[in-house]
């Protein structure tokens, strides 16, 4: 029976965001005749994909109340580590990948350990990561692109002209989100965790180690998020993801996640980052003005937050 | 009460610092013989976060090298109050000239008062400084380029066709000025028609996705011009196999990447600017000033259209 009533309370939370999006394609389909063809949804199903990524990731850190502020950073850090490793050093290309996916991870994990055995807040952890990586990735690229390897950029490509591989990769991410949030017991410690920290301590949950998997994720899935976003354009840039941590965090708000942790779906999140991505997609096919873009971008974050507590609120 | 105290402690430090400064080692320096030698110059670079920047800073250092010169080099992030701080802490470090490189032309006002008031000859690179004198702009002119890049995109259209334009982040000087050659450049050829002018914000994934969107609204567009190389070089990958063909692309800034791809014909031309060489006159400039030698308040540093046929007398890093 608890389990049921969960159920249909997330299925609810969810089709808030679920329903703003359809709002927003309705809109859109009326507005533009262009936006409503499968090549344009394609478009924005690859415009997502990056968003998306860093969102499944930040689903983690956010179901269990902290914040990873790091990802955009880490991803253009591990961009460049797998094509300066193997443009530059010679590395062959499934080697550098690895190595790049382990700089995720260990970006994660360094964060992890400052929240969970330095005390620190998660928000100041990741922020300090944040410099770092991004600083890192300066350093190793001294501030130029660098060509990615052909054999990763492959991530980029176009499947038969129609079915666009980055689209793939955020849908395997995503299914994987969501099996470890809602099966495995790393998943519900998540929950556990972000539910009220020192009640999951005491029925036996170590904390500490748990947080360190759930940054070390959210650093993994930034690295392929960085990847996919380099693989695009061949080109690893080091300033490439600046500010995406925000569209991440707003993706897995906007899919009806609470930043006070403890709720937070891997569909929720996806529905997120797709309304960010439709939202850009159509302000470019209406030529709406570089100035009110911004404006309409933040009025609906708003208002599509604003949708899923009050239908919530109506709920309890 | 514990805070201003401690403003006034630092304040006072600061102070102490520069009085210092200003006087202990500048008499050594002019003890020393050599040319160039041991003239501390500060420059501050609005990011680098962005290749061209980077290139800007490299030419300076090449030249602060040459000159026997001790460049010290901080970074902004962009951030124009930072920027402020940077130039007073290199008062207080008793540099003999400041490079400012403002991130905003408008905002850079009291970093270069802040230099005034230390009496340091500050150069601005690459931006003037509105609201505040300073020994020399070294700048290329960007409103000129933004016309150059007009006329070239019309030549290679044959003076019709529909164009988008990929624009820089919103409010920047830089994609104001270019902005706004291009379209004064533009109006000359009525049969080419602006259709859409769409922000990317200098940024190379951002000018990939609008390009693709912009194809989606547009399917007829046989030219594109982005306010930087970065946007050009989204906007191919977005265009695949029409770019530099069926669709001109012009570009603006003349980075390796950007050379790479005129060299290659998926970019048509790219309106160059010479970072290199900028960064190296401002450092001359800041040398001179250092000796007390007259400069010019205003120096241009030529922009050049870079096509297939003349991109191999730029150099490309």
């Amino acid at each position: 029976m608890a389990a049921n009533v969960f159920l249909r309370r997330s299925w609810l939370a969810e089709n808030g965001a679920l329903a703003a999006l359809v709002v927003l394609i309705v809109a859109l389909s009326l507005l533009s005749s262009d936006f409503l063809s499968v090549t344009n949804l394609l478009n924005v199903g690859v415009q997502a994909a990056v968003t998306a990524i860093l969102a499944f990731g930040g689903t983690f850190v956010i179901v269990t109340g902290g914040i990873d502020l790091s990802v955009g950073s880490v991803a253009a850090l591990s961009a460049i580590v797998l094509a300066w490793t193997a443009a530059v050093a010679g590395l062959p290309w499934p080697l550098a990948t690895v190595l790049s996916l382990v700089v995720g991870v260990a970006c994660g994990l360094v964060s992890a350990a400052l929240i969970a055995y330095g005390k620190l807040p998660p928000f100041i952890a990741t922020l300090a990561m944040l410099g770092i990586a991004r600083g890192l990735a300066l350093v190793i690229s001294q501030g130029s692109p660098i060509p990615m390897p052909d054999a990763v950029s492959h991530l980029g490509d176009t499947i038969g002209g129609y079915l666009p591989v980055p689209v793939i990769v955020m849908l395997v991410m995503g299914a994987l989100a969501a099996v470890i949030l809602n099966r495995t017991y790393v998943g519900r410690a998540m929950y556990a965790i972000g539910g009220n920290e020192e009640a999951a301590r005491l029925s036996g949950i170590k904390v500490s180690r748990q947080k360190l998997i759930t940054y070390a994720l959210s650093g993994g899935f930034a690295a392929v998020a960085g990847i996919v976003l380099a693989s695009r354009l061949a080109s690893a840039q080091p300033q490439a993801a600046a500010g995406y941590e925000l569209d991440a965090i707003a993706a897995v708000v906007i899919g009806g996640a609470s930043l006070s942790g403890g709720k937070g779906r891997a569909l929720g999140t996806f529905v997120g980052a797709l309304i960010l991505a439709v939202l850009r997609n159509g302000l470019n096919l209406l030529s709406v003005s570089a100035f009110w873009q911004q404006v309409v971008i933040g009025v609906v974050i708003a208002l599509a937050v604003l949708v899923d507590t009050l239908r919530r609120r109506g709920m309890s | 009460m514990r805070i201003p105290a401690l403003v006034i402690a630092g304040a006072a430090l600061a102070l102490g610092l520069t009085a210092c400064g200003s006087a202990g080692p500048s008499g050594s320096n002019n003890a020393s013989g050599s040319p160039g030698g041991n003239i501390k110059i500060g420059m501050t670079v609005s990011t680098l976060n962005n290749p061209y920047f980077v290139q800007l800073r490299d030419g300076a250092q090449a030249e602060a090298q040459k000159a026997g010169a001790t460049l010290t080099v901080t970074d902004a992030q962009n951030d124009a109050s930072q920027q402020v701080n940077q130039v007073q802490n290199f008062a207080s470090q008793a540099m003999k000239a400041i490079i400012l490189n403002p991130v905003d032309s408008d905002a850079a006002a009291p970093a270069a008062k802040a230099a005034e008031r230390a009496n340091i000859p500050v150069i601005a690179a690459d931006r003037g400084v509105n609201g505040a004198e300073v020994a020399q702009t070294v700048a290329s002119d960007n409103v000129t380029g933004g016309k150059l890049a007009a006329q070239e995109l019309a030549e290679l259209l044959g003076h019709k066709g529909q164009v988008v334009v990929l624009q820089g982040v919103a409010g920047t000087s830089a994609a104001r000025d270019r902005g706004q050659g291009f379209t004064d450049g533009i109006k000359a050829f009525p049969n080419i028609k602006v259709v859409a002018q769409q922000p990317a914000d200098f940024d190379r994934t951002k000018g990939l996705d609008v390009m693709t969107n912009l194809l989606q609204s547009n399917p007829g567009i046989n030219g594109v011009f982005a306010e930087n190389d970065e946007m050009a070089l989204g906007a191919i990958k977005a265009l695949g196999a029409k770019a530099g063909k069926e669709v001109k692309v012009v570009g603006f800034d003349g980075t390796p990447d950007g050379l790479k791809a005129v060299k290659a014909g998926t970019m048509n031309a790219s309106v160059a600017q010479q970072p290199t060489l900028l960064g190296q006159q401002a450092v001359a400039a800041a040398v001179k000033a250092a000796k007390g030698e007259k400069i010019e308040k205003t120096v241009a540093v030529p922009v050049k259209v870079a096509t297939t046929e003349n991109v191999d007398e730029f150099k490309i890093y």
